[in-house]
């Protein structure tokens, strides 16, 4: 039930309570007990909104940027890691196997902000030996969900 | 056009049906819960398997009987789900559709004058085929309190010296019951006992929400007697590819072959390959999608329990079958009221047979907040009802 419980408030963390326990089947306190427990382990980490601002008129710029850095002895890549999460402009940081190793995703208003941020803030670091900037044009899927793609139910309206 | 027509298939009755989709039709605004067929579309590595198939040219005929490699994944998926083995060379056809099978498997079964047993409330297409085939179709009316399993004092009642076939529909469109073990076995033995053949449909077999699904051809001496037919079209989301399958003793499939070869040449070479994609790597995509209507099932269930109409747990497909005879009216009158009123399409049970009467069909093949409007405008409407009748 742990596992088909994420499933679908992965997919829609709004939905009532006891809407999700009539469709897993087990009572709503079973629901509270367990979304509490997995609140406090850790596995729950927050309920986020995917929210498509190209169509609000706030400007926002994206940016993938790949890094290389040095690791550190007795810490390898988390310190740097580290220093690089906490920027609140920062939005995720994973550490990746291949020809780079740190992936940070950025949000701001402008390629300015962007750009200010990789050449004094993010290049600057000691252990940083090189960064590659990409700036994300347009966003077609994000979190599994295809944004501006209305479904149409196409079938006929009955059939036996 | 001067000279009359077949008489057989002029006396055949459209579908019941047809009747109800003239009237819905004409509806533009009304949300529908009477759609047989998946709301998901094809998982996207099948359809990109179609359009790769069509990319390199694969536009020709197909052996009769099916392509080669389909057949052997169809027969590994059969010894999965119904526990049997087939040999993919002559114990295999592939068809199109479930429906294509159900006919011609029929047709080589049955000499005029035979009797063919089909349960109902089931789909609607058993009577007419078995007619054409030229048997006689011999209706059992299940009962809604043995929540529309065959009984197998039901079964043995309509036997006659003339039975050849039975038609087994489970898990059933539109009752949505399933037959367990236990059950089965009961069946197995008259069966046997009065050498009978089954056709078992069992096109929902992936979608069932309480054990694994139970096939009557795993049970001893049935392997022998029974035609084994399932497909893409509920498991798969794959309803448009028109592609199903039947397994049976090589005897009965070189006849059916025989037919399928005169009448339709071969499945759709596309459908095909899409096909072996999705018996290879489809697994997940499958559960999900029974994840998905499991939910539904459990939301419905709910819905009716809250608003006090009587319906028996359903444990297959994608329907549920609540009873509206509290309501004193036909399932017609119900159904047609309830679309004029709320504007929501759901079928009257006695589409799919007599016994079906005092039944509506709900199908879940619709996405929760769909089903969540509807649910809300069937309380408004048996609310209403209910205070008209005091």
């Amino acid at each position: 039930m742990r596992e088909e419980l994420l499933a679908v408030i992965e997919k829609n963390s709004r939905i009532p309570l006891d809407e999700l326990a009539v469709i897993l089947g087990v009572s709503e306190d079973k629901v509270v007990t367990e979304l509490v427990a997995l609140e406090k382990e850790g596995v729950i980490c927050g309920y986020h909104t995917l929210i498509d601002w190209e169509k609000t008129s706030q400007e926002k710029v994206n940016a993938l940027i790949e890094v290389r850095v040095t690791p550190q002895r007795g810490q390898g890549f988390d310190k740097i890691a580290e220093r690089i999460y906490n920027y609140p402009e920062v939005r995720s940081v994973y550490l990746i196997s291949g020809g780079y190793d740190l992936l940070v995703t950025l949000e701001e208003k402008s390629l300015k902000e962007i750009s200010m941020f990789v050449t004094d803030k993010l290049s600057t670091l000691d252990t940083v030996l090189s960064t590659a900037t990409h700036f994300i044009l347009k966003r077609y899927k994000d979190h599994g969900t295809i944004l501006d793609k209305k479904r149409v139910d196409e079938r006929e309206i009955i059939t036996p | 056009m001067t000279k009359p027509l077949s008489q057989k298939v002029l006396d055949i009755k459209p579908s019941g049906i047809r009747k109800f989709f003239d009237i819905v039709s004409e509806m533009k605004d009304a949300i529908s819960l009477g759609v047989g067929e998946p709301d998901f579309d094809t998982p996207w590595h099948i359809r990109d398997e179609g359009i790769y198939a069509l990319e390199k040219g694969r536009t020709f005929y197909t052996s009769n009987a099916g392509l080669k490699e389909l057949r052997e994944e169809i027969a590994k998926k059969v010894q999965k789900v119904q526990g049997v083995e087939y040999d993919p060379m002559s114990e295999i056809i592939v068809t199109v559709g479930g429906s294509e099978a159900i006919d011609i498997g029929l047709r080589a079964m049955v000499n005029p004058g035979d009797e063919v047993i089909i349960p109902t409330p089931s789909y609607v297409s058993y009577e007419p085929c078995a007619v054409l085939a030229g048997a006689k179709p011999v209706i059992i009316n299940l009962k809604g309190e043995n929540e529309f399993r065959l009984k197998p004092e039901e079964l043995q009642n309509a036997i006659t010296p003339k039975t050849k076939a039975l038609i087994l529909p489970y898990p059933n469109n539109p009752t949505g019951a399933i037959m367990e073990k236990g059950d089965l076995e009961k069946i197995a033995k008259i069966i046997i006992d009065n050498d009978l053949y089954v056709l078992s449909d069992e096109i929902y077999s992936a979608l069932t929400y309480k054990e694994k699904h139970v096939s009557i051809v795993s049970l001893d001496g049935m392997r022998e007697r029974t035609l084994l037919i399932d497909g893409f079209s509920k498991a798969y989301a794959m309803t448009g590819w028109r592609l199903g399958y039947a397994c049976a003793p090589k005897e009965l499939i070189k006849q059916m072959v025989k037919i399928h070869q005169f009448a339709i040449m071969c499945a759709p070479t596309t459908s095909q390959y899409a096909a072996v994609s999705a018996l290879r790597n489809g697994d997940k995509d499958v559960e999900m999608m029974v994840r998905a209507y499991n939910h539904r099932r459990r939301f419905l269930m709910d819905s009716f329990k809250k608003m006090g109409l009587e319906c028996f747990e359903p444990y297959g497909a994608f329907y549920v079958f609540p009873c509206i005879k509290e309501f004193g009216m036909t399932s017609e009158e119900f159904a047609t009221r309830f679309l004029e009123e709320e504007r929501v399409a759901a079928i009257p049970g006695n589409a799919f047979g007599d016994s079906g009467e005092g039944y509506l069909r709900i199908s879940y093949a619709y996405s929760i907040d769909s089903l969540k409007i509807a649910m809300e405008r069937l309380q408004r409407f048996i609310e209403r009802l209910r205070k008209e009748k005091k």
